[in-house]
């Protein structure tokens, strides 16, 4: 078993990071923070969850969300889709073995991984509006947000969600309110079979190493540690049995990067666009310093009154 | 709705008329076409004012002219929508005039000395130059494709009709669109000062003889020729 995190204390306690630790700040640079903070991370251990969504309940419970009582479509999943009101969701999948000819019920807790490279953050058109810690945790700053969904369109996970009443962007937080005190996000707390763990990312690398060694003597010879690294890593990973084969568990990228549009409407695409528009500019300017203004001559004015001479108006 | 004259009507639209004088005067614009006009400029300018904000950080500072970052990304899309329907009002009174010639390839050939505002060497032309046809079809075909990329943008109303993936390509055409269309307007808007005596036409509608003979020779001798034969339009 992995050590718990002890309860917090009673007394009042200072938060351990701030917003004098970013290291990322959307549309807006900062200065490095004093220190890059021990990176954190959270451990999803696919094989261990037995879907009862304590996490999910949990989730709620401690963000204060309001999912909407959904209807039965005959699946397990509830609600259908993450939300702006769920921000964790259990995602149950049926799959048949071809080795073994049994059928395995895959059941992958989504949210958000916290990537250590946030396509979301790149894609952020807003100053501030989506931060991230300097131990890893990605988390979007709501005042700042104006709702126009880049981040959908720069995550690789398909996470935010826009809020239909507020028009603000909504995704996990990785509880950054707890982590800062010390303690573990709420899911982790509340599961009842280890299946989510929390620490350094050091410490869960090293225990997904224990566990992936665990499941392959029980002939998960594939089992392995999901921690992307086309998005630099993550600060959410998952322990799977199948890890050849991400896409089976709910369509788990298998090598997710940020997208090559984004890279190119968040990159070149700005400075080439400022700098054709800045020309256009400058020509139109030059051009005025060269050649001149383009006048009518009385000449002309003389030529238009004999052309209508004699005409009546 | 041109002169009927028995030649081949050129481009003389409805409302363009001269009066003799000193100067000469000409009507260009109707009061119909000089709103509508302005509506879309406003709304251009406006159009581009918040995409830029949105565009790069360092222009984040407009949101402040549409009372904040979530005014501006929730009305944009709409004036849009005025922008949209406001140019197709214009298209519909100018596509006829803003129709290819033959003079127009002659006057791209000798672009030198359009640049060098040497007119007496280029051809007599209609109301319209090669140039004012270039900002006129460019802006229809970018507004289409700026509407067409905004609509799939506009998650508030149609986020569910599209992929991520297709919304990323849109988001970047979108983009790429903008900032074409409002290298045109520059164009556009440099040319209406440039060529003095212009802007009187989009603000009071005239424009004086001489600056209809020096760049609009063909378009102001249609004009006067509708007056010969008598056949004056009421309108
Ligand atoms: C014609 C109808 C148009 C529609 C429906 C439309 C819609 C949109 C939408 C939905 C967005 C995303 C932000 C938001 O939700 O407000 C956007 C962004 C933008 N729009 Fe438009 N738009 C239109 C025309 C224009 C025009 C004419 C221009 C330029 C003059 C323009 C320039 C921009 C720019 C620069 C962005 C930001 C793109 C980026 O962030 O890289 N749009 N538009
Ligand atoms: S999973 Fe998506 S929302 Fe979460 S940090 Fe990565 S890009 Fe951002």
């Amino acid at each position: 078993m992995f050590p718990p995190i002890p309860n917090p204390p009673v007394a009042p306690t200072s938060p351990g990071f701030s917003d004098k630790d970013l290291i990322r700040r959307s549309a807006s640079s900062v200065p490095a923070p004093a220190t890059r903070q021990t990176e954190v991370a959270k451990l999803i251990d696919v094989s261990k969850c037995i879907g009862c969504k304590a996490c999910q309940a949990a989730c709620i419970e401690w963000n204060d969300t309001h999912q909407a009582i959904g209807v039965n479509v005959g699946v397990y999943d509830n609600p259908a889709d993450l939300t702006p009101e769920m921000f964790t969701l259990m995602r149950f999948s049926e799959w048949e073995n071809p080795q073994t000819n049994n059928l395995e019920w895959l059941i992958r807790k989504d949210g958000c991984m916290h990537c250590e490279d946030p396509g979301c953050l790149k894609a952020c058109p807003a100053p501030g509006a989506i931060v991230q810690y300097a131990n890893g945790i990605v988390d979007f700053v709501h005042d700042n947000c104006i709702g126009c969904g880049y981040c959908v369109k720069g995550c690789p996970f398909d996470i935010p969600r826009i809020s239909k009443v507020d028009h603000k962007a909504y995704k996990c937080t990785l509880c950054s309110d707890r982590v800062a005190v010390g303690q573990g996000p709420a899911c982790q707390k509340a599961c009842p079979t280890q299946a989510i763990v929390f620490g350094t990312k050091d410490e869960m690398k090293e225990w997904a190493d224990f566990r992936i060694k665990d499941l392959k003597s029980r002939g998960f010879e594939n089992a392995g540690l999901y921690d992307p690294p086309g998005v630099g890593g993550t600060h959410v990973m998952y322990v799977l049995h199948h890890a050849d084969k991400p896409e089976i568990y709910a369509n788990l990228p298998r090598n997710p990067t940020i997208s090559p549009l984004v890279e190119l409407w968040k990159g070149v695409g700005k400075y080439v666009g400022l700098g054709v528009m800045g020309l256009a500019a400058a020509a139109a300017v030059v051009h005025h310093l060269v050649a001149g203004a383009n006048r009518v001559s009385p000449e002309d004015e003389a030529n238009a009154e004999k052309l209508t001479e004699g005409r009546h108006s | 709705m041109t002169s009927d004259d028995g030649d081949r009507p050129y481009d003389v639209q409805p409302g363009d008329d001269v009066h003799p004088g000193k100067p000469v005067t000409v009507d260009r614009y109707t009061v119909g076409a000089r709103i509508n006009h302005w509506i879309t400029a406003v709304s251009l300018v406006l159009l581009a004012l918040s995409g830029l904000s949105m565009f790069h950080p360092s222009l984040f500072f407009l949101t402040v002219l549409f009372g904040g970052g979530q005014w501006t990304r929730a009305i944009h899309p709409w004036i849009g929508v005025v922008l949209f329907f406001s140019f197709a009002g214009l298209f519909i009174r100018f596509w006829k005039a803003n129709l290819w010639r033959s003079e127009d390839n002659t006057w791209l050939r000798r672009i030198r000395d359009v640049l060098a505002g040497d007119e007496e060497k280029l051809p007599e032309l209609g109301k319209y130059n090669a140039g004012q046809k270039f900002v006129f079809w460019g802006m229809s075909a970018l507004i289409i494709i700026l509407i067409g990329s905004g609509i799939v943008v506009w998650d508030e109303y149609f986020y569910p009709f599209t992929s991520i993936e297709q919304k990323r390509i849109a988001i970047l055409v979108h983009a790429a669109a903008a900032v074409v269309i409002i290298c045109v307007w520059i164009v556009h808007v440099y040319a209406a000062i440039w060529v003095r005596g212009t802007i009187g036409a989009m603000t009071k509608g005239r424009v004086t003889g001489g600056w209809a003979w020096r760049h609009h020779r063909k378009w102001l001798r249609e004009l006067v020729g509708k007056r010969v034969v008598g056949k004056t339009s009421a309108s």
